[in-house]
């Protein structure tokens, strides 16, 4: 084994890979510009529900019922699916789910399967696994899409090419989407438009799809898919085969339940009413869609999660993405730095207990700065949707780091300073003001490194250097 | 060797010995809200998400049909073949769907557009929802077409998504739309259009 399939093989840690990040001025800017817009349009989408809070609490109760009932509950949703006519399949591991979902691709008979966008399957790296096993499989969401064309990696959970602008996307495509238009504008609905044209045959023909779940009915056995773009429900409606992966948190216990997380679910996210699409399916419908349903669930870490009394509520998550968008460590660093396909604060504290059981010493290095990249500003506790404590989470999971490698961890120390000073800017403005007599150490107006404490600063930034007023300047204003 | 049902079985009840205590629920979020003229909010808020959207007399439904597919140009159609009879209005080329009878997704996807009734909808967030019903059709028939008009009766607009979920069966396939097809991938803003039906117009008839 070794690899761990949380994070990525060979990510650095946490500050080695912000530091190359945070060198990217490009990143920052549309990290920063999207983020931002993000953030003023769910506020508004909030603050237009009277009773927010009271949903909140509800989403938080439903969840922590799900968890300490967890048996309960996953057992029933298995009689559900299972009496409507879907078979479900239980997966210890990525290795094992990956193995479940190539057997059933192939006992299907397809090489070629269309996707929708789901975080689990992106854990468990099904990708890579099918393409070992000659299926290739074809990512259908466009932010998905834009990455698996760019041979890049996601940067956030909702948009993982959130880090790619407008212009940046026209080009990935104009290189490499077969078919596409030289003169392909930047405009999003012409970008939009060649995704549509590019995809459209691979839905009318495929005969095997894979989604995730955002939610799943113990009760009635209905999964729940929330998307935009109608890709979900062409791979949740067209192909015959229908196989579905899903984290074993994400059962919820009754139909009822829905009424509080689609609501709280797009506004935390897209910052919208409601979505555009959501498919709610229960096994097979005689006429209607697949005549094949495959629900996997997944544990992949999620139980030895539910083990710890502090880190479970991690579980809660619904992947809004909300946490990320208020982070100031995600917004300067970006996704790809935590080196996990969930980043940003639910990654911190995700990441690290999904991966726990690694054997690979870079992997454990990596979980061991998560905890640490974080200011505790507490931002995303205020905007979570189930009120997940991610500030506590951190909290005591960097004492377990500590606990466990007493020595002197220096990715650990040097986050945890960086990032003090990386929230806010008149803190920058302090540090600098502190270091201004070392401004002879710049080069072409621009800082390379200062030293420690501060090093911990300009080693993952360029900083501007202290200003100085040229003498010719000091002359013309004095004399002129 | 125990099955991996078991294994992961016996992993939650080891995981959960500390007995943790399922809170109460609590329930004291809004069922319904004070919305006023419900049909208008609907109306506006599907229009937010550039739906076309038109409030027309029940009797005059036919017309109403009938120019807003003049409108469109659209003169080869789908329909469910439980469509009221009156709305497969003159100078269209309908090609009907059944679970018994599909047609083929070629012909959906050459087709000008589709036509349908709902389920319900939501007025505080501008939703319609299908629920493979009277006059709704299988999934695919709304989906592949670039070109929906659905017809929502007035009585059948509810103010909040816990009223429409309780008027719902969860186990018959469900699907909820909020507008035209859209994304927000590109730099976090909502863009119309991309695999599922571009065009979306609801006819409010009451
Ligand atoms: S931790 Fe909370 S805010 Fe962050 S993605 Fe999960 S549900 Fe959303």
């Amino acid at each position: 084994m070794g690899r761990n399939p949380v994070t990525w093989l060979g990510s650095p840690t946490f500050p080695t890979a912000a530091r190359t990040a945070l060198a990217d001025v490009q990143l920052r800017g549309n990290l920063a510009h999207a983020t931002g817009t993000i953030r003023t349009k769910r506020e508004a989408a909030v603050g237009e529900l009277p009773d927010w809070e009271r949903l909140r609490r509800a989403g938080e109760a439903i969840k922590d019922d799900v968890l300490s009932n967890l048996d309960v509950y996953l057992t029933r949703l298995e009689a559900a699916v299972t009496a409507r006519g879907g078979v479900v399949h239980w997966a210890r591991d990525a290795a094992e789910a990956n193995e479940i979902v190539l057997g059933l691709v192939r006992a299907a008979g397809a090489t070629e399967v269309v996707k929708v966008k789901s975080m689990a399957t992106a854990e468990i790296g099904l990708n890579e696994a099918l393409e070992a096993g000659g299926v290739s499989a074809i990512e259908t969401d466009l932010a998905e899409l834009i990455v698996q064309l760019g041979e890049d990696r996601p940067s956030h959970i909702l948009v993982p090419a959130i880090h790619r602008n407008r212009s940046e996307i026209r080009d990935i495509f104009r290189a490499t989407m077969p078919g596409a238009s030289p003169s392909l504008s930047d405009r999003p609905a012409e970008l939009a438009e060649a995704a549509r044209a590019h995809l459209r045959r691979k839905f009318l023909s495929a005969q095997v799809a894979i989604s995730g779940a955002n939610f799943a009915v113990a009760d009635t056995g209905s999964v729940v898919v929330v998307e935009s773009e109608g890709n979900g429900r062409m791979c949740l409606t067209l192909p015959r085969t229908l196989i579905t992966v899903m984290g074993l948190e994400k059962v919820v216990p009754s139909w009822r339940d829905l009424e509080v997380f689609l609501q709280l679910l797009p506004r935390s996210s897209t910052a919208e009413r409601m979505n555009p699409y959501t498919s709610v399916w229960s096994g097979v419908t005689p006429g209607d869609g697949p005549r094949e349903f495959h629900l996997v669930l997944l544990d992949n870490g999620r139980t030895a999660t539910l083990a710890d009394r502090v880190g479970r509520q991690a579980l809660r998550c619904i992947r809004c993405s909300a946490c990320l968008n208020v982070c100031p460590v995600y917004e300067r660093t970006g996704g790809q730095a935590y080196g996990s396909v969930y980043p940003g604060p639910i990654g911190a504290i995700l990441t690290p207990q999904l991966g726990a059981g690694t054997d690979d010493p870079g992997t454990a290095s990596l979980l061991r700065s998560l905890p640490f990249a974080s200011s505790l500003c507490g931002a995303c506790y205020e905007v979570c949707p189930v009120r997940i404590d991610i500030p506590e989470v951190l909290v005591h999971l960097r004492g377990r780091v500590v606990a466990e490698k007493p020595a002197y961890a220096p990715e650990a120390v040097a986050m945890a300073a960086a990032s003090w000073v990386m929230v806010s800017p008149r803190r920058f403005r302090f540090a600098q003001r502190l270091l201004g007599p070392l401004r002879l150490l710049a080069r072409r107006g621009r800082v390379r490194r200062l030293p420690w404490p501060a090093s911990l600063w300009t080693d993952s930034r360029d900083v501007p250097a202290p200003p100085r007023e040229t003498f010719s300047a000091w002359w013309r204003r004095n004399r002129g | 060797m125990a099955s991996s049902r078991e294994v992961v079985l016996g992993r939650i009840r080891a995981a959960l010995s500390d007995r943790p205590t399922a809170p109460e629920v609590p329930r004291d979020y809004d069922q319904t809200r004070a919305l006023g003229d419900v049909i208008g909010l609907f109306a506006e808020r599907a229009a937010d998400y550039r739906a076309l959207v038109r409030r027309v007399r029940w009797d005059d439904l036919p017309a109403e049909i009938e120019s807003s597919l003049r409108a469109r140009g659209a003169t080869r159609l789908v329909a469910p073949a439980d469509l009221p009879a009156v709305w497969r209005v003159p100078g269209v080329v309908w090609s009907l769907d059944a679970p018994a009878y599909p047609l083929p997704v070629r012909t959906l996807d050459r087709s000008d557009g589709v036509l349908t009734a709902c389920a319900v909808a939501i007025a505080e967030t501008g939703t319609i929802v299908l629920d493979a019903g009277e006059a709704q059709g299988r999934r695919v028939v709304t989906l592949v077409p670039d070109y929906h008009l659905c017809v929502v009766r007035e009585d059948q607009v509810v103010g909040t998504v816990p009223e429409a979920l309780a008027s719902l069966e969860p186990t018959r396939p469900l699907t909820f739309i909020s507008g035209p097809s859209a994304t927000s991938d590109i730099e976090l803003d909502r863009v119309e259009g991309v695999h599922g039906p571009r065009h979306l117009e609801v006819l409010i008839a009451g």
